[in-house]
This record gives structure tokens, C-alpha cells and sequence, in this order.
């Protein structure tokens, strides 16, 4: 028996399948991969039912259209977009039913970068070491999704208990995150650091899945030259010879030989994951008023 | 064995241990060893570098007084590491586009850099870049170089290549600045085996040159 499916009628910018990763081979040079914004993936899968490491789809500032084959209870979560289901507008952040055969459209992201589309049952195309993530940094996982492209789909568990809208934490004009400092803030000079906390930052439009680059002031390293390689942790803020900050998401190299001078706290790197490209972006330590 | 060990904190969960280089394969072993057995709450991930071991999932608040006893049980020098019974032997064909050019550099012939290469003892250090690089630490002294000041932009697959004091093969074609000796017909990466990784960190490795 063929298992249900879902087909992608239109792909959007980049959208890929994502659950929460493949960790315990960074000693062999594969990163961990999976949702840039966990909590929304989580939250997805929360609404439907689903067990928390179940794949959805990861749709960027463009969203994603698509059709299932057999009637299926879906949640969109993460950023704000218009959302509607044989044309008639749904809910974000909520279970909605979706009848076989109706197409399914997420429109452009109007608040954060990446929406989340998960289905009852999940999205059950074969885990690769353990994940069914697409790991754009190095190509392991299923490929980034094509028009046409059709996915496998689990078994539902079931109707999914009533929801009004769950609340979610909405993104903030600027994202103003702690980063906590180290492991080479020695790297760099007091006036430095300070710099980096003064900083107004704008999120480069050359950022992507493995680090969102930022604009803005440079924070020189006291020495030139790189660090001996190292490994490397979601959320470090990597500082190359440019001077111009990387912030780590997912799909981040295992090792690095550029300093890390801090670690966004994990409670705030969504903000990271979920910033566009122009999105202003402040570093700030933990302990200190918003 | 802690005095030359300094733990240095990485965000909230993860904390690195800076040692002196020559210990990093043993006490990464080790501590992979700890982390199988459940020994490291919270850990998912013991990743060596080149002077440092990562230990990601957990913080230093919570690891620091679980490492100092196995730290302090732990003997640097008494232990081979566990993978290190049988090298790895790589196949290579010496006939790079930048080995004359190395050759020159070192003062030597080329078939001097092949007999360098192949003679010295290598161990993965640790691993990066891509999924099955391995920085191939133990290169002999005239053979460290720094990497080429133009990256190529694409370096096919099965290239064996020098920088620094390490020895890497491409798994896939990709764009890199190490010089290249030669190429291997070895598989670095195979999804359907285990581990996936033709060279963990703590493999001996031996080159074998070949027509």
C-alpha cells in the first residue's frame, strides 16, 4: 500500500524538510542541521499530536503551496504569513483540517522569515543517520523541495485535541538578544566588546540556514590571523577576518578557525532564525534591561 | 593531568576544554568513551579540534564537577587510543597539480615529498569542513606549508592535499586552498556504512603510493 502524500505545487525561495536534527556526528564533520526555529517546529507538532522529532516542511519569506492526497489535519507555525486552505483564509498556530485534494497555500513571510508546516503524521521521507533533515550545508537529507516534488506521509495519530490559537512570542522590531561571551572573548579588546554591545546590526541578505551574517560596525580581533580549529555550537557568534559577525544557525560547520566571542542564549536565538534579511539586530549581556 | 587542562565556558550548554595538542586524540577518545557509558549528562556531542575538545549539551556548571574525576582518573600517556590498532591505509596516486611546486618549496624532488608522505606515522586529529574531511595531523616539517593564498574553486573529489601540519582528502568535490599531492580512490564517505566516516578522529592513517 502506497502511503498518503503530500505534492509541492510551488516550491517558494528554499523549503526543505526539517525535524529536530542529527546530533552526535559532529566529531565526523556532519552538523546537526534541523529546524532553524525549533520552538515553532515543536509547536507544530504539539498542536497536531505529533511526537516533537516528527519533520515538517521549513518555508522561507516566501512560503510554500502544496496539495495532500488524503484529508489531513495540518498547523502552520513560526512567521507571520497568510495562510489558506481551497482558497479560503485558516489560522496560524492552530490545527486545521485540510481536505484530500485542496490545495494548501502559505504566502510571503509579513513578520519573521521562516514558517513551519507540519502535518498530522509527519513527513515521513527516510531519516538519513538518524534525522530526515536537509543539512544544506553539506547536502545530506532529502533535497530541497522542487515543484512536483512528492513527500511520504506517517500515520496521523488521530484528531488532534480543540485549540483556539496558541501564543506565540512575536518578533520584535529589532531582535535584542543576550549573548553571552566566550569562549574567545579574549580575542578581543574591552573597547572591542563594547562595541559589539553598542552595535545596531541589520541582518545581510547573504545569510542563510549555516549563520545569518550581520552589517554593521567591524570588532577587530587584537590578533590577525585565525584560531587553530575548533569546534563550534549553535548560536556562536563567530568573528572571521572581516570583523563582521556570523551568528550560527542549524546547518553551521562543526569546526571553525575564526574566534567565537560569545553564544546567543538559546532562549533567544529564534529571533535569530526568524530575522529577514534587514531586520535590525542588537547584542546585549544577560542580566541587562531590554 | 588537570593542571594543563583549562575548561572554558561555551554559552550556556557546551564548554571547551583547551589541552595541549598532542593529547587531544587520547582525551577526546576517552572522553567519547564517557559519553557512551552515560558518564557526561547532557552531552550529545565530543567534538576535538585542533588544540580543544568540545563537549556540547551541557554547561559548564554542570560538567565541571562530573569531568575532575574523570579527568583526574584519566592518564594522558597510559592509553592508546582505541581506534588505533590498525592504520588506515590510503591509496594514492602522487600526481597533484601542486606538487612540483611543493617539491620546489621544500627543496626536494617530488619523489622525496612521496617519500616524506608516506614514511611519516598520521593520526586524524579531528574532523570538519565537510562530513569524512579529516585533518590528518603528523605531516613531516618541510612538508608544512601554508594553504594556497587563491583558493581553487573546485577541488575534485578524491584529492589528497596538504596545509599547515595536516593531511586532508576532499570526500566531494568542493572549493578548498590546501595544495594538492595526488588523489585517492578511497571511499571518505559512505551513508550505508558505519560509521559513515571512512577516518574518525584518533584513526591511524597510512599513505601507500600507487600508479
Amino acid at each position: 500500500m502506497t502511503p498518503p502524500t503530500l505534492q509541492v505545487l510551488r516550491p517558494g525561495l528554499l523549503s526543505t524538510v526539517q525535524d529536530l536534527g542529527r546530533p552526535g556526528f559532529a566529531h565526523l564533520g556532519v552538523p546537526r542541521s534541523g529546524a532553524a526555529d525549533p520552538d515553532s517546529l515543536l509547536l507544530g507538532n504539539r498542536l497536531l499530536g505529533n511526537p516533537p522529532d516528527a519533520a515538517a516542511i521549513e518555508t522561507t519569506a516566501l512560503g510554500i503551496d502544496v496539495r495532500l492526497d488524503q484529508a489531513r489535519w495540518v498547523a502552520v507555525t513560526g512567521a507571520i504569513c497568510r495562510v489558506a486552505i481551497a482558497g479560503r483564509p485558516a489560522d496560524l498556530h492552530a490545527p486545521q483540517y485540510v481536505p484530500a485534494g485542496a490545495p494548501l497555500s502559505i504566502g510571503r513571510a509579513e513578520h519573521g522569515l521562516r514558517a513551519y508546516l507540519s502535518v498530522a503524521g509527519g513527513i515521513a521521507c527516510p531519516p538519513v543517520l538518524g534525522s530526515r533533515s536537509t543539512d544544506t550545508l553539506s547536502g545530506i537529507g532529502p533535497a530541497p523541495l522542487a515543484a512536483g516534488a512528492v513527500l511520504p506521509l506517517g500515520p496521523a495519530a488521530g484528531t488532534p485535541a480543540p485549540v483556539d490559537i496558541a501564543p506565540r512570542a512575536r518578533l520584535p522590531e529589532t531582535a535584542s538578544v543576550r549573548l553571552i561571551l566566550g569562549p574567545r572573548d579574549d580575542w578581543f579588546a574591552d573597547d572591542a566588546i563594547d562595541r559589539l554591545f553598542a552595535a545596531v546590526y541589520r541582518v545581510s541578505i547573504a545569510s542563510n540556514r549555516v549563520g545569518v551574517r550581520l552589517d554593521g560596525p567591524e570588532v577587530p580581533a587584537r590578533h590577525p590571523g585565525g584560531l587553530p580549529s575548533e569546534g563550534m555550537v549553535l548560536g556562536a557568534v563567530q568573528i572571521p577576518a572581516g570583523g563582521r559577525p556570523i551568528v550560527f544557525l542549524a546547518d553551521h560547520p562543526t569546526t571553525g578557525g575564526y574566534p567565537v566571542v560569545g553564544v546567543v542564549h538559546p532562549d533567544d536565538l529564534w529571533m535569530v532564525a526568524q530575522a529577514a534579511p534587514g531586520t535590525t539586530v542588537r547584542f546585549r549581556r544577560p542580566g541587562s534591561a531590554l | 593531568m588537570t593542571g594543563e587542562l583549562r575548561i572554558r565556558p561555551v554559552g550556556r550548554s557546551a564548554c571547551l576544554l583547551e589541552v595541549p595538542p598532542a593529547w587531544v586524540g587520547r582525551l577526546a577518545d576517552h572522553l567519547r568513551g564517557c559519553h557512551h557509558r552515560g558518564a557526561l549528562p547532557g552531552v550529545v556531542d565530543v567534538v576535538p579540534g585542533a588544540a580543544t575538545v568540545l563537549l556540547d549539551g551541557a554547561g559548564t556548571a554542570a560538567l565541571t564537577p562530573v569531568l575532575e574525576p574523570l579527568l583526574a582518573a584519566w592518564s594522558g600517556d597510559a592509553h592508546e587510543p582505541a581506534g588505533a590498532a590498525e592504520p588506515v591505509e590510503i591509496p594514492v596516486t602522487y600526481d597533484g597539480p601542486d606538487l612540483a611546486d611543493v617539491a620546489r618549496q621544500a627543496g626536494c624532488g617530488e619523489a622525496d615529498v612521496v617519500a616524506l608522505h608516506t614514511r611519516a606515522p598520521m593520526a586524524v586529529a579531528f574532523c570538519g569542513f565537510a562530513p569524512g574531511f579529516a585533518y590528518i595531523a603528523g605531516l613531516p616539517v618541510p612538508l608544512r606549508m601554508p594553504r594556497l593564498s587563491t583558493p581553487r574553486e573546485a577541488v575534485p573529489a578524491g584529492s589528497v592535499a596538504i596545509a599547515e601540519e595536516y593531511t586532508g582528502i576532499y570526500p566531494r568535490t568542493s572549493p578548498g586552498g590546501w595544495r594538492i599531492l595526488g588523489r585517492t580512490t578511497a571511499e571518505l564517505w559512505n551513508l550505508d556504512r558505519d560509521p559513515p566516516a571512512l577516518l574518525s578522529p584518533g584513526a591511524r592513517v597510512r599513505f601507500v603510493a600507487v600508479p
